[in-house]
């Protein structure tokens, strides 16, 4: 257990006891970077992520990381110093009202101003953090609160009024679900984060194989499905695969599993999945018919429902992978001839192709993170990854500079496990101090930025929509990132030959100790199939098309 | 649009009627009044909100929402039940000596009361229901109102049973 923080006036009383204790502390170079490491520590670890910083500007800048757990249901627990309770409200110096400014971005927060309330807040933080949706919690504790001295007497329970934590849902919810599928003849499963977020991967793969229905994830679930699975069309959506957005137009019954129906995988809502029965297994009332018309709610923690449902399709006596063989040989075959592709260029890198390459150079364990853009999409659609909890990305908020913390928080939890950052040369440069970090403690990330000399999906949009008016979108700096890494003691390499992958890069990436590895790709390279934004999911660009 | 107003039991702790102001600023939720009070138990407070919706479904999604708030312990639409709104009002007016018994006329129409009087004005309380209130704002429109201040409406079900033992709906 680590945690991530940053001291400054208010906290100094803690972090005297921190120096005392030698409590497990990670010293950040920024703010932001605390609140995303504890991202990234929870989301490969499964743990609730832990951040501290002191008042004012300490805390406003934990704000970005905190709306990016927020937007993706993880579990943060954000301690931010306040100023003392005589003077809080007056504008004193650092101060800022963090619970007012976090209200709309947390599942919760607390103000301390007395010393018998910080144990039980502490105890409600977690529980409220980690159980039902997972969610950050913040707890702004005013700094007179440090300084008392009291009886450690840490809370058992946590009893609150409204909140149980529980969520076991009706058992005849699943039998509609049944009956559903019974008469469907098109099924598709369509599976999100909630699955990676209750760890249910494998009831979810229990599943799957006794329905034999085509299955598609979205970019919070990758990694849920193991990416050979027969019927697997990887990621529906924006950027998803021909034969996962087809199957949504096409299916008859769509089961959304631990889904929100986000905009970037439904293209235009009305539209979505416009012949299907909807079912929709979620531990949030909150999100069913929220932005599609649900017509099976299965309300519930996927921890019950799955092995509910798993048990009762065991017992069913009818043949659902014989029943629906030739739709699903249909769709895979679709897959088949319209797989994720890219066009090689002779002399050039393709990013698509690093992103292969680095793939097939890592073994299965390996936690991949992403940062936010091209780079984000094309590692979604190539980088194949078998396990949940290893692929790591911003999806909801689409936070620029999550990439280089979160990887440093997912090494910190998972020591033995590699972990690789793909970035781009726009997003490290949002957190690049975190290099630092990084090198301070000898945090072994591979950082892979795919250098394009853009922000490759402004630009991409600019090409598409915006008559290639590249406003304020390339990158024509002479920043040398490998100097950068090489100025805050982190090894550097550069790769801009095809012919360098099978060996600088292979040598990079099994080397010991933190490496950026900044390879030079063509800025002309589009991320494809694309549903450009207000159409429907069937209405895709295709890289055939494009390459006409 | 519909209106309907939503009992909402909170824990009386600070910080909970933001939570709940923000959330309804933060999702667009359309709402006509909130007001908030101490109940018959010292934890717990009562926030009434009327909320305006185009479809069952946003309705739902209100409720959902509010619901999720940790401090919320209990949500029940009060509209879909047999009940009590009441809405108290008070009114601002000038009152010139000629229109005074003209004025005191439509307060007893009304069942209303002066509450405060001076040489120059009068201030009008009424209670009721939604309609009654608009419908003196309306008759007093005709002379020169000063200030308005409402209260929003509030609501108890009919019967013996009060809302933290409803079902939730």
């Amino acid at each position: 257990m680590s945690f991530f923080g940053y001291p400054g006036g208010v906290v100094l009383p803690l972090y005297d006891e921190i120096y005392k204790m030698k409590f497990p502390h990670i010293l950040v170079r920024h703010e932001q970077g605390a609140a995303l490491a504890a991202d990234g520590y929870a989301r490969a670890t499964g743990e609730v992520g832990v951040c501290l910083s002191t008042s004012g500007p300490g805390c406003t800048n934990l704000v970005t990381g905190i709306a990016t757990a927020y937007m993706d249901s993880i579990p943060l627990v954000c301690f931010t110093g306040q100023v003392a309770t005589s003077v809080i409200g007056k504008d004193s110096f650092q101060e800022a009202d963090i619970c007012g400014i976090t209200t709309p971005i947390t599942k919760h927060n607390y103000l301390v101003k007395k010393p018998q309330d910080l144990l039980r807040t502490i105890k409600e933080a977690f529980f409220i953090a980690r159980t039902g949706r997972p969610g950050p919690v913040v707890v702004d504790i005013a700094t007179d609160v440090f300084r008392a001295e009291m009886d450690f007497d840490y809370p058992e329970d946590v009893h609150l009024k409204g909140y149980s934590g529980l969520f076991s849902g009706e058992e005849k919810a699943i039998d509609a679900v049944m009956d559903a599928l019974s008469k469907a003849e098109r099924p598709l499963a369509f599976i999100g984060g909630g699955v990676t977020l209750a760890d249910e991967a494998d009831d979810l793969r229990v599943v799957l194989k006794k329905l034999g229905i085509p299955v598609c994830s979205t970019l919070m679930g990758l990694g849920c499905v193991e990416p050979d699975t027969e019927s697997y069309l990887g990621m529906a959506g924006m950027h998803g695969s021909y034969a996962a957005n087809m199957a949504i137009m096409g299916c008859d019954l769509l089961l959304g599993i631990g889904v929100r129906f986000d905009d970037r995988v439904t293209g235009i809502v009305k539209e979505f999945a416009p012949e299907a029965k909807i079912v929709h297994f979620d531990i949030d009332a909150a999100e069913l018919n929220k932005n599609v018309r649900v017509d099976v709610p299965v309300l519930g923690d996927l921890n019950w429902s799955l092995p509910i449902f798993a048990k009762k399709l065991a017992a069913k006596g009818e043949d659902f992978p014989a029943k629906f063989a030739a739709w699903r040989e249909k769709i895979t075959a679709m897959h088949k001839e319209h797989p994720f592709s890219y066009q090689k260029r002779d002399g050039f890198i393709m990013p698509q192709q690093l992103i292969e390459t680095v793939r097939h150079l890592m073994d299965d364990d390996t936690i991949f993170v992403t940062d936010v853009g091209q780079h984000q999409m094309w590692a979604a659609q190539f980088c194949n990854v078998s396990r949940p909890r290893h692929f790591l990305t911003s999806g909801g908020l689409g936070t620029m500079g999550y990439g280089l913390p979160a990887a440093i928080g997912a090494k910190i939890g998972q020591p033995d496990k590699k972990v690789v950052l793909f970035t781009g040369d726009g997003s490290i440069m949002m957190n690049c101090q975190e290099l630092a970090t990084a090198s301070d403690y000898g945090v072994d990330v591979k950082i892979v930025v795919v250098h394009n000399h853009l922000l490759g999906m402004v630009a991409q949009w600019q090409r598409m929509f915006y008559n290639r008016h590249y406003s304020e979108s390339k990158l024509n700096g002479k920043t040398d990132l490998v100097k950068l890494a090489e100025a805050m003691g982190v090894a550097g390499v550069r790769i801009e030959k095809p012919e360098e992958m099978e060996t600088k890069l292979a040598e990079a990436l099994s080397r010991k100790g933190t490496t950026l590895i900044d390879v030079m790709v063509p800025e002309d390279a589009d991320v494809l199939p694309m549903v450009p934004g207000g159409k429907r999911l069937d209405d895709m660009i295709l890289e055939k098309e494009a390459a006409k | 649009m519909r209106k309907f107003l939503l009992a909402i039991l909170v824990d009386n702790k600070p910080g909970v009627l933001t939570h709940v102001a923000g959330l309804i600023s933060r999702r667009a939720f359309n709402i006509e009044s909130i007001n908030a009070g101490y109940t018959e138990e010292e934890a717990v407070t009562r926030i009434n909100i009327v909320v305006s919706v185009d479809s069952e479904r946003e309705l739902e999604q209100v409720k959902h929402q509010l619901s999720k708030l940790i401090d919320v312990v209990k949500i029940v639409n009060l509209t879909e039940v047999d009940n009590i709104t009441r809405e108290l009002v008070l009114i601002k007016v000038r009152a010139k000596v000629e229109d005074r018994a003209d004025l005191i006329n439509i307060v007893n129409i009304f069942r209303a009361k002066i509450v405060d009087v001076s040489k120059e004005n009068v201030v009008i309380e009424l209670t009721g229901e939604e309609s009654k209130i608009n419908a003196i704002c309306e008759v007093l429109s005709d002379y020169e109102i000063l200030e308005v201040a409402r209260t929003g409406a509030i609501a108890l079900s009919r019967g013996p049973v009060p809302v933290k033992q409803m079902e939730e709906n």
